[in-house]
Order: C-alpha cells, then structure tokens, then sequence
C-alpha cells in the first residue's frame, strides 16, 4: 500500500491483472502439486520443508490474488477456487500431476519429476521476482521484495536435491534426466505472456520475455558446468500456451479437486 | 478514563506488548517488530503490521488479538488492523527484549550476521554451547529452522534470519 499509487490508465490496468493472472496461477497451482506431497515426501525432514515451501508459495498466491481483488478483478478466494480450466493463465507445467496415482489411492509419485520442476520453476520464479521488485506497479514491486526473502531459502533447497541426485547413482541421474525431458517440454509457456505480450511489456511491469528466459539460463549455467550436463533448451513454440487458456485434463482434475469444499458452501467465513 | 481526545499513540503501544505470538507467548508483536505504525484518530485507532512471512497461517488470529487488545481501551470505538508490505519484515526487527523471549521459549534468536554463501550459526538456546547442527532449515512453521545441540544432545529451533540482502 502506498500513498504514492499513481492512477493506472484502461490499458495499463488490464495488462497489470493480466500479468498478476499469471503470477498468482503459476504458484497456486505449483503449491497445489507440491501440497499432494504432504506425508509422501522421501523421508521426514522433506516432508517438513517441503511443506513449509508449499505453505510459503500459496501465500505468494494470496498476495497475488489480493492484488487483483484491489483492483476490481474479483473477491481473492473466488479468484483462486472458482475459475474453470480455460480462465486459468498458469503454465501448464505447474499443472502437471506429480507422477501415477492419486494421493488418496496408490501414488506412484515420481521425485525426480518433483526436484527438476520445483529446481527449474523457482529459479524462473526468482528470475521475475528480481525483475518484479522493480515494476512500474509499485503495489507488485512490494510484494516482490518480500517475497524474494522467502524463496531465497526455496531455491537453496531445490539447488542442493538438484545437485545432489544428478551426482548420485546411475539410476538417480537416469530418472533426473529423464525427469528434465519431460520439464523441458512444458517449459514454453513459462516466460510467454501469451496474447497478452505487446501490453504487458509495454508499460515495464516486468522485464520481456526475452529476457526472462536469457537471466534464467544464466543462472542455471553454472549448475550445468559444475555437473557437467548439457544445458536444457527452453522451446521455442509450446504445444499449449497456458497463458492463453490452453490447458490439459489435469487442470480441470486438480481444480475440481481442490475448490471442493469451498463449494461446499459460498457463503462460508473462512 | 481515557477520553477520545487525550488518546495516545503510547496507550495503543502499551496494550500492543500484551499481544503476544500466537505460539510463543514469551513474545509480543511489538517484540518480533511487526507492528509498524499506531495511529489514532478521535476514536478510530488504526494499527499497521508487517507480516514475518507472507503465507504464516497465524497472520490472521494476530489480526483479531490485535484488534480485540485495542477495542478493549477505554474511549476507543473503532480498530483497523493493516498489514503492509513496505517495509518488508526483516528478522533484524526482532528487539532484544523480543531475542530475549524467545530464548526463554527454547527458540535461538535469528543471526545477524549471514555468510558471504548464505550460511549462518547460532548458539543453543539451552545451554549456550556453539556445538550445534543445522537439521532443517525449514521447520514446524514458516519462520523456524530445526537445529540440534551436541553439548546437551537437545533439539531446538531457530528463527530464521531474512534479510534484503538475500
């Protein structure tokens, strides 16, 4: 909150709620997959701090969706619960399922899958978060220092299971690069602003998407050198855009799944 | 009593240091430097709170502590309770009194001093030894870290250290 909030212009106040749909989508969701851990994590201590990540990063949600709320997109938990699949603007690769099975039944979740995705999408997370602190939308450039505290610890903790299982057995480093694969190949919509580009862009919200993707490489290359694996390619065009509502049968899974007892009742306090 | 017009700043402040965390009871909001602005005016007091983490579960039952201390002065008839954002919490808020009731509680104060690669130390909480552990850095809530002492063979936490630096 500040008391030097300048008036948004039409145009500069929808590419804000544009871009803000995408920032609170992307961790919503990404919480979500990592909340299907709780109590499934490799051995206690991973289902601590995972867990703890998972709690910071719905906060991270909140705040975004609070934004919005202030500027007339919605009530917050509305915005978070009730939107269908093709309103969704996160990427696609926060969507995905964490593995085989469900949580309540046989889950067959895949780690590796879990500490590549988690690696990878926090170190874009902080590669826009350092671009957000500072946006020309004061509001979101204060959330964003905040915010860049608490992944300061997310990143370190995905670094060191990174790492470590890449230098670990053979099967370890089979499953990780088998699990990088199948990151990489949702990973085209992660720095895309969709059809939303030109005015997102325009008004230096947040840096461009090229740019985005040109820090996050670099940031991840000295990772890759001291491993000594090839560094990953971010695709050029994604198979579906989840900034543009493109989404899988995943989403509309995990959304029925986890706005069920907010539908419950709408008129609950919460 | 305290009429509308002769209500202080300080008397707010006052009723703030009985606010306590709702897990450490040896430590009050004012304390863990969270609360950042008092303002009163005629009988509307408005308090400004900086949240330690953004998703901490307990941000919303300190709202209503806070807001439920304050009602309770004499001549107030209406409280806000904020929380803002800027300035961002910073574990360098936490006041001695404040490190000083969480080393009663068990909970090692946050460092203030961080590595040049991020690590950091601090002391058992129990018994002072600097012979300790880093079990977890993510502990039973958003702001803790699980260590462990090898002098008295305890397990204890740690607030964590956050900073702009980082």
């Amino acid at each position: 909150m500040s008391n030097t909030e300048k008036v948004l212009s039409v145009e500069e106040r929808e590419a804000v709620k544009a871009l803000l749909f995408q920032l609170a989508d992307d961790d919503f969701l990404f919480s979500y997959r990592a909340s299907e851990w709780l109590g499934l994590a490799p051995h206690i201590e991973e289902d601590v701090a995972s867990s703890s990540i998972t709690q910071d990063t719905m906060g991270h949600s909140a705040m975004y969706y609070m934004l919005l709320e202030n500027l007339g997109a919605g009530k917050a938990d509305d915005l978070a619960h009730l939107r269908p699949a093709e309103e969704r603007r996160n990427s696609v690769l926060t969507e995905r399922v964490n593995g085989e099975g469900y949580y309540m039944d046989t889950p067959q979740y895949d780690w590796a899958y879990t500490v590549v995705r988690s690696y990878f999408y926090t170190q874009a997370k902080k590669v826009k978060i350092d671009s957000l602190r500072n946006s020309s939308y004061e509001p979101l450039a204060e959330v964003a220092i905040k915010v860049n505290m608490e992944i300061y610890y997310h990143l370190m903790h995905w670094r060191v299971w990174f790492e470590q299982l890449l230098s670990s057995t053979e099967d370890a480093k089979v499953r990780m690069t088998d699990a990088i694969k199948l990151v990489m190949a949702d990973f085209g919509d992660v720095f895309s602003y969709g059809d939303q580009k030109e005015a997102i862009e325009r008004f230096d919200i947040i840096a461009t998407e090229e740019d985005l993707e040109e820090n996050w490489i670099l940031a991840i290359t000295p990772m890759f050198e001291k491993l000594g694996n090839d560094l990953p390619v971010v695709p050029k065009n994604a198979e579906r855009n989840g900034r543009n509502g493109e989404h899988t049968r995943d989403l509309v899974e995990a959304i029925a799944t986890l706005s069920e007892v907010y539908r419950m009742d709408l008129s609950a306090s919460w | 009593m305290v009429t509308t017009t002769d209500l202080k700043n300080d008397t707010v402040l006052q009723v703030l240091w009985n606010v306590k965390d709702p897990e450490i009871d040896t430590v009050s909001i004012v304390d863990l430097g969270m609360v950042e602005k008092i303002e009163a005016e005629n009988n509307h007091v408005t308090v400004t709170l900086l949240p330690t983490f953004l998703g901490c579960p307990a941000l919303e039952i300190i709202r209503e502590n806070t807001r439920k201390a304050v009602q309770g002065i004499p001549g107030v008839a209406e409280v806000t309770v904020d929380f803002i954002y800027s300035p961002p919490w910073t574990s360098d808020r936490v006041t001695e009194q404040g490190r000083a009731g969480l080393k009663e509680f068990g909970i090692a104060a946050p460092p203030r001093h961080l590595e040049e690669d991020g690590s950091w130390h601090v002391d058992c909480p129990y018994c002072d030894s600097t012979y300790v552990t880093m079990e977890n850095i993510f502990g039973p809530t958003a702001c803790r870290s699980i260590l462990y002492c090898r002098s008295c063979k305890t397990p204890f936490e740690a607030m964590k250290p956050v900073s702009t630096l980082m």
